[in-house]
């Protein structure tokens, strides 16, 4: 089991996902046991689909002993545009989620290895990137510059924090730039794209990583499919956007199932960091 | 006068028909002289009390001067260099080197086409990622001969199109971020028209963020907004009242550093005028900032986005 030792969270924090003891898969139909589906890290045992999970699970997945060294936890949204609900819906997602904002990082190992790792949560207002989220991007990789250590960034957005107006879109440029001289110190970046990942994430830190890694099956892009599909007016290509198709056009570099991710950042990261 | 008029100057409008009919006719030249003054006086107040919306109509005017009817009043000697060396030209964006006054410049502009066969061979204005990819290849050449970046963006958003995704659009627009961060060269924005996320932002990031006045610069389209938000596009004046999208509200946010000046009605009123506009403030800037070593350009350019975003801590 995954959700284990240090994790913080409550019960209530783990997967917001259907309730009760049958799932049905969102992709094949399967009707799942849900213990069955959980044990299998919330993968369809019948056609791979990777259910969204959360970022705690994700830590519990990834992080040697679940543990993540938390930075900057209460960093928290302002409503700069007076944009009307925004704050309510900031409350409303703080209360749903436990979380301040929609990423967490810190410091953690990976196999023995230092990181900076940080991890987007899609409960909290879709992964939608504003100050916040910018803000703690750019501290992770300054964290990863001032002490040479890898950094990590899992992903998942569904755009820009239509809220925040400009700002959000600024954060593009922010965290882009933070990542240019991260580059210039030759400390690796490995960026993990989850579902969905779109529009100001991936056209930034998403697509800078020195390693890219996706989950199988993510929807990946810069517009998403439903826009496309209203500009051009014809029928989509199948698998367009997801994460194969990416791979094959030469976007990301691997492909890996949500079993493996751990093993796999183990791996690259001793080749990298331990040159020998 | 244009012919083409929008729904706010309509007063206007009636009231140069009537000085119209009046000319030519004895006796009453007291009376068009009056009217003339009170023409003046209502331009003056309704286009110094624009919405947000009204503005967002002026950035997409037709008649809106487009970035090489800027060109060609404000720099001599323009050679176009066309092609990304990887895939094909894309004439949404147009890049070349010229002459802004004695000193030389690249430049990287976003062209919207005026008439329908314009606008379909340039795609609205709207790049693939061969465009951005043209134009961080002429940046990194402006890089290797020292010459300063004068970008004008000008569109309603990066292509949202098949082919558009499959060669990576998303790379291609984080990428230019990501170069431009640290080009060793003076970069110069100039918003022109509509910039439209992040279509937009791939051509402005820079060291100067110059805004026309009746320019609009977004995250998201109004009617994108009012679509998402409202599941209603037709509610793209509350929209564009939300996003605070003019030059206006831009530089009291501290994201651009100057608005240039507009003539009455709009940019497209007198181009010439817009473009004399232009050219000064482009000169200023690009000789004070030739005057900075590049290092010191590089870190208070990257500063300057590092203190972009509102949170408390
Ligand atoms: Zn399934």
């Amino acid at each position: 089991m995954w959700f284990k030792k240090k994790v913080e969270a409550k019960p209530e924090e783990k997967l917001k996902l259907p309730t009760g003891l049958w799932v049905k898969c969102d992709t094949c139909g399967e009707i799942l046991y849900r213990k069955e589906l959980e044990k299998n890290l919330w993968i369809c045992t019948k056609c791979n689909f990777h259910f969204r999970i959360n970022c705690r699970n994700y830590i519990s997945l990834l992080l040697d002993d679940a543990a993540l060294d938390e930075q900057d936890k209460d960093l928290e949204a302002l409503d700069p545009l007076g944009f009307q609900d925004y704050k309510k819906k900031l409350r409303d997602d703080q209360e749903k989620t436990g979380l301040k904002e929609g990423v967490v990082y810190g410091f953690a190992t990976i196999g023995g290895i230092g990181v900076v790792f940080a991890a987007m949560d899609f409960r909290f207002r879709g992964g939608s990137m504003g100050s916040v989220i910018g803000e703690k991007i750019a501290r992770a990789i300054r964290a990863a510059r001032e002490k040479k250590i890898p950094l990590i960034i899992l992903s998942t957005s569904g755009g820009a924090r239509m809220q925040e107006g400009i700002f959000s879109l600024m954060q593009m440029a922010k965290t882009s730039a933070e990542l240019a001289l991260l580059a210039q110190d030759k400390v690796p970046y490995i960026s993990i794209l989850t579902n969905p990942t779109l529009a100001g994430v991936m056209a930034s830190y998403g697509s800078l990583g020195d390693i890219i890694i996706a989950e199988p099956g993510a929807e990946l892009g810069f517009t998403g499919s439903r826009v496309i599909q209203q500009t051009i007016g014809e029928k989509l290509p199948e698998g367009f956007q997801r994460s194969e198709f990416l791979l094959e056009h030469g976007m990301v570099d691997l492909v890996v199932s949500r079993k493996d991710l751990r093993n796999t950042l183990i791996k690259i990261l001793t080749i990298i960091s331990k040159r020998g | 006068m244009n012919g083409i008029w929008l729904d706010f100057e309509r007063p206007i409008i009636e009231l140069e028909k009537k000085i119209e009919e009046l000319k030519g006719i004895d006796g009453v030249e007291e009376e068009i002289t009056r009217l003339k003054a009170q023409a003046e006086k209502l331009k003056k107040r309704i286009y110094s009390n624009l919405s947000r919306w009204q503005r967002v109509q002026l950035a997409r005017h037709p008649r809106r001067p487009l970035a090489l009817d800027i060109l060609s009043v404000v720099t001599n000697d323009f050679v176009e260099l066309h092609g990304d060396r990887r895939f094909r030209d894309d004439w949404a964006v147009v890049s070349g080197i010229a002459k802004l006054d004695n000193v030389s410049v690249t430049i990287v502009a976003q062209q919207k086409g005026r008439d329908t066969k314009e606008k379909i061979k340039r795609n609205f204005g709207m790049p693939h990622p061969e465009g951005y990819r043209k134009a961080l290849r002429v940046m990194k050449m402006a890089a290797k001969f020292n010459m300063p970046v004068i970008t004008m963006v000008d569109t309603p958003g990066a292509y949202p199109g098949v082919g558009a995704e499959e060669r990576g659009q998303s790379e291609a627009i984080a990428v230019n971020l990501f170069e431009c961060a640290t080009l060793p060269v003076p970069i110069i924005v100039l918003i022109l028209g509509e910039g439209g996320s992040g279509g937009a932002l791939a051509l402005a990031l820079g060291d100067r963020i110059l805004m026309l006045e009746n320019a609009i610069y977004s995250v998201i389209s109004p009617e994108g907004c009012a679509s998402i938000l409202w599941r209603d596009a037709s509610r793209n004046k509350e929209a564009a009242e939300a996003l605070r999208l003019t030059a206006q509200d831009l530089a009291q946010f501290r994201i651009i550093d100057e608005i240039i000046p507009d003539p009455v009605g709009g940019a497209h009123m007198d181009i010439d005028k817009t473009a004399k506009n232009i050219k000064e403030a482009l000169l200023k800037h690009v000789q004070q900032l030739l005057e900075i070593p590049a290092e010191e350009l590089i870190s208070s350019r990257i500063k300057k986005y590092q203190n972009m975003g509102v949170y408390s801590e």
